[in-house]
């Protein structure tokens, strides 16, 4: 079991209000990514459940318990570090026995503990080795074998990719994905990349100062933001903001369309723009247009439209697919 | 081409550090081969051909009996190192893993006490210890030699000790490690390598230090840097015995150092290098 509820739970650092007030319920074999911009709380949010950290105000509660003031031990979670944090002067078999050790079990236990998690993790040669012999996806295989060998209630991972490279930070995302569902264990996951968590959350939490901006599946934010601050964050590229007669027209403050929703042409359309840069990614190109009247705006077109810079296209939005804000960038619904 | 001048450029910067190296090196080399010629040949002026003669060690060893200073220079060495490490180890660790707004303000403040000339405290410490008897003690000395080198020991700690970096320490929390658990299993595995080198650093400052030695000692607490001066007493100058009195006391650091050479070479480096 592993449910998560933070209840009015709030961290001030000195005079810095880092998390006002946040409620939150995680369910027990849930997926769930904080994601939001650098310095929007997420870390600390994590590290507040963890208990690294103490709670200025609320409550956090495990399972139905109140363990707002327990020890990061005596809460069952396991955390996984955006540096790894393995023990490097320990071989890989002590750092993955280390957890087993401290909660004084069985040496055959944790023997056996140890030599199945390595078959899971493809560490199985390397348990002699320290983690400086380990190249970056082993280490990081280490340091998800130390948290799958608790059986934690729950796992924390704190930014755990953002030093891979990209194609590995792609096969690790699959991994996870793949371990969460082995294990059905409620995994908590930290970000500031969308795309993680897009692929990977169940639901998605998405904060901005340290308040919840949004709650919802990756489906539910990407179809229906419910401010202009998640409709920008979820969605690569980033959605276009067009104020202005546009949007009057549309009886909103702004419109936003999606890359993928604007409808290119090289004959006729609504808006006429130059091409200021092509990105050419094989099946699909984004085009980088000086739209006359409108300004900056991506749009998404099939690997096959020919566009060169200098170009000129035209657009024509997909008015089905068009969101709309009012004035405080709240979303209006049709 | 472009490999005749990597080659050449090679060939010149290890020429050229051999060089330097050789330089640096002359005085102790200069110091061993004087301590092999005889003493109207050290008169004599620049040699670099001894003729290979021991008996200045042999007449040193019976003027003056070596191993009492030797004796000496490994007390108050190791044991105001072991002193300063237990007095620097919990400061540097209080200030490494919970700073406070003064913190560098007070490492800038026990630096600063290393700017000022040991002369200038010469006479109030002096008198000091006329008065509390501790002139030519080895209590004395030690203490002396301990507050001497404790700035730089604290500095260095301070440096290793931040280090280490604090995942790991909450990693072993999350891990379920208490307090003691935490200390033993991974924090001091960590943290002996920059103790070890601190250790090593300041037994030869301690072993090197002269100033303080000499003037607070004059044949009981005597160590080996008292030893050599005494070689250039009122009875005259004997350079080839200086010379080998002078070999006989740096040999047995040099032989630490030479096997401690890793671990000095990040010591020295102040923690400035990752």
């Amino acid at each position: 079991m592993g449910s998560i509820t933070l209840q009015k739970v709030s961290k001030v650092f000195g005079e810095a209000k880092v998390i006002p007030s946040i409620d939150l319920e995680i369910n027990d074999g849930e997926f769930v990514v904080f994601v939001g911009p650098s310095g929007c709380g997420k870390s600390t949010l994590l590290r507040l459940i963890a208990g690294l950290e103490d709670v200025s105000d609320g409550q956090i509660l495990i399972d139905g318990k109140d363990v707002t003031q327990a020890a990061p031990a005596e809460r069952g979670l396991a955390m996984v570090f955006q540096s790894y944090a393995l023990y490097p002067h320990m071989s890989v078999r002590n750092n993955i026995a280390f957890p087993l050790k401290m909660a004084k079990m069985e040496k055959s236990a944790i023997d056996k503990k140890v030599t199945d998690a390595a078959r899971v993790l493809n560490l199985t040669d390397y348990l002699e080795r320290r983690p400086s012999q380990l190249s970056g996806g082993q280490r990081q295989r280490v340091a998800i074998g130390r948290a799958i060998v608790r059986e934690p209630s729950a796992f924390l991972f704190d930014e755990p990719l953002s030093n891979l490279d990209a194609a590995l930070r792609g096969t690790m995302r699959l991994e996870i994905s793949d371990l969460h569902h082995q294990l059905k264990t409620t995994m908590v996951y930290v970000t500031h990349d969308q795309v993680e968590a897009m692929t990977m959350a169940d639901k998605i939490v998405v904060l901005n100062r340290g308040n919840i901006e949004q709650v919802g599946s990756p489906l539910e934010l990407y179809k229906s933001p419910r401010n202009l601050f998640v409709a920008g964050f979820i969605g690569s590229p980033h959605m276009n903001f067009v104020d202005g007669a546009y949007a009057q027209s549309k009886s909103a403050k702004t419109a936003g369309i999606r890359p993928e929703h604007l409808i290119l042409s090289k004959d006729s359309g609504l808006w006429t723009g130059t091409v200021k840069v092509a990105e050419h990614l094989g099946a699909d190109t984004f085009l980088h247009l000086d739209v006359d009247g409108i300004g900056q705006v991506t749009a998404r077109a099939g690997g096959e439209f020919g566009a060169q810079y200098g170009d000129r296209v035209y657009l024509t939005p997909d008015e089905a697919k068009l969101h709309r804000f009012d004035d405080k960038g709240i979303a209006l619904r049709a | 081409m472009a490999r005749n001048v990597t080659t050449r450029h090679k060939v010149t910067a290890t020429a050229a550090a051999w060089i330097v190296a050789l330089i640096i090196f002359f005085p102790i080399l200069y110091t061993l081969i004087t301590s092999i010629k005889t003493e109207p040949e050290a008169i004599a002026g620049f040699s670099l051909w001894p003729s290979g003669t021991f008996e200045n060690y042999i007449t040193v060893q019976t003027q003056r009996d070596y191993l009492k200073p030797f004796m000496n220079s490994v007390i108050l060495s190791v044991g105001s190192t072991i002193l300063a490490l237990i007095i620097a180890i919990p400061s540097a660790w209080a200030m490494a893993f919970s700073p406070t707004k003064r913190t560098k303000d007070i490492l800038m403040w026990m630096l600063s006490t290393k700017m000022m000339p040991a002369v200038a405290v010469l006479v109030p410490i002096y008198l000091m210890f006329r008065d509390f008897g501790l002139l030519d003690s080895r209590i004395g000395l030690t203490v002396m030699l301990t507050l001497i080198n404790l700035p730089i020991v604290v500095w260095m700690l301070y440096t290793y000790f931040r280090e280490i970096p604090g995942e790991i320490l909450e990693a072993s929390r999350m891990d379920g490690a208490g307090l003691w658990q935490e200390i033993v299993y991974v924090l001091t595995p960590m943290a002996v390598p920059g103790i070890a080198s601190t250790l090593l650093l300041n037994i030869i400052l301690a072993w090197n230090e002269s100033f303080w030695t000499i003037r607070l000692s004059t044949t009981n607490a005597a160590p080996l840097t008292a030893f050599i001066a005494s070689f250039s007493s009122p009875q005259g100058l004997f350079w080839a015995k200086l010379s080998a009195a002078s070999t006989m006391a740096i040999a047995p650091i040099l032989i630490l150092g030479w096997f401690s050479q890793k671990q000095l070479v990040r010591g020295l480096t102040f923690g400035a290098v990752k």
